[in-house]
Order: C-alpha cells, then sequence, then structure tokens
C-alpha cells in the first residue's frame, strides 16, 4: 500500500506502476463532461490552482447541505472513457498529475500519462457511501448552478482515499491486457473450431 | 374490485421503496456476491474488490445513504387491478421522487438533452419511467429498479443474422450476441453484471422485455426448459471471459443471466441485451387488502 498525498510530485507519480494500491490524501476537484468540454474550449485560469500537481475525480455525486455547508453522502467514481478526447490535453494544459475514475481510458490518455509524467488511478465503481466517507470536507463548488449537481466541479479534501494504478506512466494498462485476453476467449466461443 | 388509492399513504410508501432501492442491496444480489467471493482466490484484486464491495453495502444500508451515487434512470414497472387511474400513480410516484431527491436518497438525474439542464428534482419528459400493466389480481404491485448511466451505456441491440459473428437467427446465434456484449462491455458496465436479455420483438419492445427479465430473482429458474439450459451455459462461459470484477480480471464477470422472448415480425430478429451492475437496485411493493408488503 502507498500513500499518495497532494499535491504530488511529477517524480513521485512517474514512480508509480500498475496494480500498485494507493491511499490518496489531500485536496482534488472532480470534473466529468461538462467540466471537461468547459476546461478545454473555456479555457479559464481560475482553476487552474486546483488542477496543478493534483488529480482530477471523475465524479458526479450525491451532495447534502446542511447549516450552509456542504457533504458528499455518495460518491464512487463514474466512467472516465467519455473524457478521452479530452483528458490528454487538460493533463498538458493544466498540469494535472492524474485522474481517478473507472473503467480506464485509451491510447490518447496514455501516451498523455507518459510524456507528461501523470497516472490513471481506478476506484472502485459503486463504492459510493464508503467513499464519500474519505470525503473529509468539501471547500469549494464551480459552475454549479450551470452545469448541476453531477457535473459541477466539487474541491475535496480527501483521506485515505484507495484506488489502484491501472494505468502507469510507463504507458502499460491493465485493461489493455485483460481485454486481449478475455477477446481470445470469446472468438474460442464464438468461432468454434468444429 | 379496485379500492381507491389513499394518496397520502402511498406516497409514503413509494418513498419507503425508493430508499430501500437507493440503500439496500437485495438479498439474493448480496448471497450471489458472497458466493461469488468465496470463488476467487486470496490476495487478488478480485477478492479485494468484494471485501470492499460488500462492505460499502453493509454501510448504505445502516446510514441509509445510496449505494452507488448514480441513483441512475428510475424504472417502475406497475401491475395494477382494473379501475386504478393510473394518472393518479404517476402523480404520487412523482411527488415521491421529488422528496427522495431533496433528501440526497436520490442523485437529481433528469437532463435536458438539448440545453443541458438539470431538471434538479429527477422530473422531467419519461423521468420516471414508467411502464403499466393491468392484471387479474385485486393487488396493486410496484416494481422499482434503479440503473445507472454507466451500465446503460454498454447495453445494446443486436440484429440478426449477423456475419462478424457467425450468428444465426437462432438461440446459438443469441448466444454469440451475449459473449460478444459482455466481451464489449468490459468492467464498464461496473462488472460483475447482470444480464436481462429480450429475443425478438420489435427494436423497443425488444429492450422492454430484456429491461423485464432484470426484475427476476438471480435464483429463479426460467419456466422455458430451452432458455434455463441457456442461461445457465451463458452464466458458465461468461464467467470464462476473465473479465472480473472492474475489468481487473478474475472469475466472476456475471452474477446471473435471464433471457425473455417476445414475438417477431418475419423479417426482424433482434437480441437487446440489458446489462446491470453489480448494483443490482430493485425492489418492489405490494398492496393488497390495506396491507403493504415490500420485496
Amino acid at each position: 500500500m502507498i500513500n499518495l498525498e497532494l499535491p504530488s510530485s511529477e517524480e513521485k507519480i512517474r514512480g508509480l506502476k500498475i496494480g500498485d494500491e494507493v491511499h490518496i490524501f489531500g485536496t482534488m476537484i472532480t470534473a466529468r463532461d461538462a467540466a471537461h468540454k468547459y476546461l478545454i474550449e473555456e479555457q479559464p485560469d481560475y482553476i487552474r490552482p486546483y488542477l496543478e500537481n493534483s488529480l482530477i475525480y471523475h465524479c458526479g455525486p450525491v451532495v447534502k447541505k446542511s447549516n450552509g455547508a456542504w457533504s458528499f453522502v455518495a460518491a464512487g467514481p463514474t466512467t472516465s472513457i467519455r473524457e478521452e478526447p479530452y483528458e490528454g490535453t487538460v493533463i498538458q494544459n493544466y498540469n494535472v498529475r492524474g485522474v481517478i475514475g473507472k473503467g480506464g481510458m485509451g491510447d490518447k490518455t496514455l501516451a498523455a500519462l507518459n510524456e507528461h509524467g501523470a497516472v490513471y488511478l481506478h476506484a472502485i465503481g459503486g463504492l459510493a457511501s464508503l467513499l464519500a466517507q474519505s470525503v473529509k470536507e468539501v471547500k469549494d463548488v464551480f459552475m454549479l448552478e450551470e452545469f448541476g449537481v453531477p457535473e459541477a466541479m466539487w474541491v475535496i479534501e480527501v483521506e485515505d482515499f484507495p484506488a489502484v494504478v491501472t494505468m502507469d506512466p510507463h504507458k502499460n494498462s491493465i485493461h489493455t491486457k485483460i481485454k486481449s485476453e478475455s477477446t481470445e476467449q470469446a472468438n474460442r466461443l464464438i468461432h468454434p473450431v468444429v | 374490485m379496485a379500492t381507491a388509492i389513499d394518496e397520502r399513504a402511498l406516497e409514503e410508501q413509494v418513498y419507503d421503496l425508493i430508499v430501500r432501492a437507493s440503500t439496500d442491496l437485495p438479498e439474493d444480489v448480496v448471497r450471489a456476491m458472497k458466493e461469488a467471493r468465496s470463488h476467487e482466490k486470496d490476495g487478488t484484486s478480485a477478492k479485494n474488490v468484494f471485501g470492499m464491495l460488500l462492505q460499502n453495502v453493509d454501510l448504505a444500508r445502516e446510514a441509509k445513504t445510496p449505494i452507488c451515487q448514480d441513483t441512475g434512470t428510475n424504472i417502475y414497472h406497475v401491475h395494477y387491478p382494473a379501475g386504478t387511474s393510473t394518472l393518479q400513480l404517476r402523480k404520487v410516484i412523482k411527488r415521491a421522487t421529488e422528496r427522495a431527491t431533496k433528501d440526497s436518497i436520490l442523485r437529481p438525474n433528469a437532463v435536458d438533452p438539448i440545453t443541458g439542464k438539470n431538471s434538479g428534482n429527477n422530473l422531467g419528459t419519461e423521468n420516471p419511467f414508467f411502464h403499466f400493466e393491468e392484471w387479474e389480481d385485486d393487488a396493486l404491485e410496484i416494481k422499482l429498479m434503479l440503473k445507472g448511466g454507466g451500465c446503460e451505456n454498454v447495453s445494446g441491440q443486436y440484429k440478426l443474422p449477423d456475419s462478424s459473428l457467425d450468428a444465426g437467427r437462432d438461440l446459438n446465434g443469441v448466444y454469440k450476441t451475449i459473449i460478444d456484449a459482455v466481451n464489449n462491455a468490459q468492467g464498464l458496465g461496473c462488472a460483475p453484471g447482470i444480464i436481462g436479455a429480450g429475443v425478438g420483438g420489435d427494436r423497443a419492445t425488444s429492450h422492454l422485455t430484456a429491461k423485464k427479465q432484470l426484475f427476476r430473482k438471480l435464483d429463479d429458474d426460467n419456466p422455458d426448459a430451452e432458455l434455463a439450459k441457456m442461461e445457465k451455459r451463458l452464466y458458465k462461459d461468461l464467467n470464462s471471459l476473465g473479465i472480473g470484477p472492474m475489468g481487473f480480471g478474475g472469475k466472476t464477470t456475471v452474477l446471473g443471466v435471464k433471457l425473455g422472448t417476445a414475438h417477431r415480425v418475419p423479417a426482424s430478429y433482434f437480441v437487446s441485451i440489458a446489462y446491470m451492475c453489480w448494483a443490482y437496485r430493485r425492489h418492489s411493493l405490494t398492496l393488497k387488502n390495506g396491507e403493504v408488503i415490500y420485496d
């Protein structure tokens, strides 16, 4: 088990490899579909400090507001591949050290991880109540009115947030390996040799 | 003879149903997950994932918080006795939905596809989704499934014959499409998944048939012997793909396979595949003789 403190250095991230289990501590920001489009098209400067050397979490949480303060009630990862057209450029432009999501991403992102020293961390899909407990504080929220609760960019402080490295800065992806093995087996089942 | 609906009482009951669906994973699913965990090797990611998922299930049930933040499309399948007003049922269910959203039991999930605006209360065109069927029983049965977007995105529809799969217009062809669909899904639908398949119908009824299968219990037997046999064969073969929980690899790729059929026109042969994530959130309530039973 590796503790990953945010903000993180590029050197520390380059030391990670697929299969590593990490626990994340520090401040990160959620961003999903609408936010990625926004980061590319509008290039807002005010958001840079939240992304610099930190992580983007692909998550659309269930939230609660009591006594004027937001908290996360359920907060598992959402499918990452939808951000494939944007992610490499976002990592480069905002100096992000990686993303947390589920399902893995494609070749373009894998290349960006290698080039810029970033990592893909897989959180467990549907682990929403448990992961919400790792979110100790909601520090801020951006674009809430425009994007709605799931798509807004939530700045959160996490502690002991569990994830697995499934794509590393050395061009390795667990997803590619599993897919090629399962496809071999699927082909044996679909096209049996008679 | 149908009795009049007590709107206030029913709204509370539907609210309870939504809370159960969002926070309490059904027993048959928990059993299947525990069983699957016992087949995975110690120290593997697959085993660890099951451990955490089951921990999350317990926590959600105790704390009454959503098992998954994507509380999905709210799918209602309702059986009602003669004389019941489905307009009234819609109204009551919508009120309960709005309240459950306000109480953070449901995430606001209804987005206008053109403006991108989230309605904020889970109400919108075809949201929640209702399927009503009158039956001869004098009971009212409301079944609810919360189906997340991740698993809906890997669901799909095939048209047979399909030459790339060597799949003809028969049950063996159906088998091939399901192997292909689950392989294409990898971990993206939050594996291990539950596969509901609709064979035949037109494009819409084929999908409806697939979704209906997901309301069955995991341990039930298909009344059609040939379909029952195919469900077992698919369960075994899909689990040989090695995709595993979350797509990390492992012995458990699906928790169940359920097949249903609908008559088709001679020209069409559709196979629709409804992939449900492991967070298989479905419960029902039955109102009979003034008594309510939750399942």
